[in-house]
């Protein structure tokens, strides 16, 4: 780090630069688990918020976060993990929500089920499993394309 | 042994070892999507247990952790109710089991997050959303084996005769729920039963299954007086790792 003072913004944008380990079309700024950032002379802090309480992608985050601010040059990084306010899917960033969609995830929805394919945008739907290959996704179908996709359960 | 660390066992030792439980399935539930379902139902209650027992270390101040909680103590050390400890048999035991359970765990989180404790609050505000998902998931299942076929229903009929024995320890409330309610961490589990029999009674409806008459109610869970022979078989396949290595990481 040179003697250039460090700001909080700049800290923030090196954190959209980090994709979630799971869904690497998105940050974890995206995600909304990046809760806050502070910077105090060189020290930096970073407070993230866990998606499910048991989501393994959390260690990996966390470590993926130390090496993207590592490799900036910080050298002093307190990453604090916060439970409350609990993590909902109203955090996932506007420009997140586009990006699922188009990697073939619907996003979540208020409603509690998907609005439409994500792949052909059909609105025939019907729900596999409400678990799918992450904690935080279930698994629906599309009746009228017949393909099977992701949706990001809404908590 | 101070009862707020009691009480945190509890919490933490239920969704261990229901969490055990769960995580048997893996690989060989009935069908892929129960399978994966199955496995986040686990992975949520591990998560919660790391929470649980966490707190409950930091309160023994004894220098432990919550992976020392969870693999350094013996059966008689758990405070889980027995219900969590029976082994899985069929699926529609363990689709029972997690049904029961959930009707409780969501009513009772729900009043935790208005705990005196504030870290108690926080753990229930993060775990009920995931409860309730389970709750929502449990009951579904569960009508829909009871209102299958003969042979579906029959196995829920026995499961729920068999783990029914079990659901009493949830509300028998003792001197340490006595000492939460008093402090306000915790309502009496008691007064909760109403609330939990109303969604048993609406699901086992729909379910076309028949609640016992039996108030017969095993115990010793809850206070690790008595648990079942099970418990110690469990532990021996999930601590075997820390045993063998103690203090192995990753």
């Amino acid at each position: 780090m040179t003697s250039k003072t460090l700001s909080e913004a700049q800290v923030w944008q090196w954190l959209e630069d980090v994709p979630d380990p799971e869904i690497p079309v998105i940050s974890v700024v995206d995600l909304g688990v990046v809760r806050d950032v502070s910077v105090k002379d060189e020290a930096v802090r970073v407070t993230i918020t866990p998606t499910y309480s048991g989501c393994p992608a959390m260690s990996v985050i966390a470590m993926d976060i130390e090496t993207a601010l590592a490799k900036q040059g910080v050298t002093q990084l307190e990453l604090k993990t916060q439970i409350v306010p609990a993590w909902t899917t109203d955090w996932l960033s506007a420009k997140g929500i586009a990006k699922l969609e188009t990697y073939g995830i619907a996003p979540p929805q208020a409603a509690g089920v998907p609005k439409r394919c994500p792949h052909c945008k059909s609105q025939a739907l019907e729900k596999v499993s409400q678990f799918g290959s992450t904690p935080c996704k279930a698994q629906w179908r599309c009746t009228d394309c017949l393909e099977p996709f992701d949706y990001f359960k809404c908590i | 042994m101070s009862q707020l660390f009691e009480f945190l066992l509890r919490q933490g030792d239920n969704a261990l070892v229901l969490g055990h439980r769960m995580s048997e399935w893996c690989g060989v539930a009935p069908a892929l999507e129960e399978d994966i379902a199955l496995a986040n139902t686990a992975l949520d209650l591990i998560g919660q247990t790391q929470l649980w027992l966490g707190y409950a270390a930091e309160v023994e101040a004894a220098g432990r952790t919550a992976n020392d909680l969870a693999f350094r103590r013996d059966a008689y050390d758990f405070r889980n109710m027995l219900m969590v400890e029976v082994p899985n048999e069929d699926f529609g035991r363990t689709l029972m089991q997690q049904f029961c359970f959930d009707a409780f765990q969501v009513p009772w989180l729900t009043a935790l997050t208005a705990s005196s404790d504030t870290r108690v609050a926080e753990i229930a505000t993060k775990s009920v959303k995931e409860a309730a998902y389970h709750l929502d998931r449990s009951a579904k299942t569960v009508i829909a084996l009871g209102d299958g076929t003969a042979e579906s229903n029959a196995r829920m009929q026995t499961a729920l005769d068999y783990l029914w024995p079990y659901t009493g320890e949830i509300f028998a409330d003792d001197a340490t729920d006595q000492a939460m309610a008093k402090a306000g961490v915790a309502p009496l589990p008691s007064s909760l039963k109403e609330t939990w029999q109303k969604t048993i009674v609406q699901t086992l409806s729909a379910a076309d299954l028949t609640q016992p008459d039996s108030t017969f109610a095993h115990s010793g869970g809850r206070s690790g007086m008595r648990h079942t022979e099970h418990l110690g078989h469990m532990l021996a396949t999930m601590q075997v790792l820390q045993r063998s290595y103690p203090s192995a990481v990753w």
